[in-house]
């Protein structure tokens, strides 16, 4: 009985715990970072599919080009934005803490850093865009 | 799943990153996401600012490629976007692998999404090789 109660406790946790988390600004840092990192993938995936297709000339290509110059389409770039440049520089406060422990104690400002140093490189690529027309 | 309830704790529940794991393929995939974060930190934030701010996305067109793979700087770039598909595709599919072991604990599910996510790194990584490679501008389109 013993034991089988402390396997249930060590099951793997659900997915609702793991999007629970514990709270707080490690939260949003770590659902921001796995969101993040499936959405700049998905991207990758287009992305090398798109690259690939220009073996087979201009036409095929330019047929394609809908998907980064239609405004239709722009929100989606501007998460692309955010997300990969919030992906760096978090995942890089992540490196920080784990080779120099002693920055444990800085990791809000770190992520507060990194996050608004993210919002303000989306927010010039906004303005870029409204920039070339 | 995990190696001890700590372990779990730590993920589930700590503020840093992902554990170091004890050894093993597990151990050189943690470090390569360091490594290969940082790596990326430079090559894929310089690729964005660079189409973004510099070239700027609406100028974007096939010639745009033929200008990068071909003009004077082509083998550079080729070089770099090489290591840019090496580093970003294994490093996004290393972390899709994460995902699928953290939330798929049926052994069959989880074995059927990191077999298909397999094969789907094996045939991007030989499709964006195969056009970094071989890629040559159409002649009508090569400038004098």
């Amino acid at each position: 009985m013993e034991r089988r109660s402390v396997r249930h406790r060590r099951a793997a946790p659900s997915v609702w715990e793991g999007l629970r988390y514990r709270g707080g600004m490690g939260q949003w840092a770590w659902v921001l970072h796995r969101l993040s990192g499936l959405g700049i993938l998905l991207f990758l995936v287009l992305h090398v599919v798109d690259i690939f297709l220009a073996a087979f000339g201009p036409e095929v290509f330019n047929k394609l080009l809908f998907l980064y110059h239609s405004w239709v389409f722009r929100p989606f770039i501007v998460l692309l934005v955010f997300g990969v440049v919030y992906h760096a520089l978090n995942g890089l406060r992540l490196v920080i803490v784990d080779f120099w422990p002693a920055a444990n104690a800085y990791q809000k400002p770190m992520w507060i850093g990194a996050t608004a140093l993210s919002l303000g490189v989306t927010a010039i690529s906004i303005l870029a865009f409204f920039w070339e027309g | 799943m995990y190696p001890s309830e700590t372990a779990r704790e730590a993920e589930v529940g700590g503020v840093g990153a992902r554990p170091r794991p004890q050894g093993g393929f597990e151990l050189w995939s943690w470090y390569f996401m360091r490594v290969s974060g940082v790596v990326l930190l430079f090559l894929a934030v310089f690729h964005l600012l660079w189409m973004h701010w510099v070239i700027g996305l609406s100028n974007i067109t096939f010639d745009t490629i033929v200008e990068r793979w071909t003009g004077p700087l082509g083998p550079f770039w080729r070089v770099y976007d090489l290591a840019l598909l090496v580093f970003a595709l294994t490093h996004g599919m290393n972390g899709a692998r994460w995902v699928i072991n953290d939330y798929v604990h049926r052994r069959g599910w989880n074995l059927t999404l990191k077999t298909a996510l397999g094969v789907l790194y094996a045939l991007l990584m030989l499709m964006g090789a195969y056009v970094i490679f071989t890629f040559q501008a159409p002649s009508a389109l090569v400038t004098p």
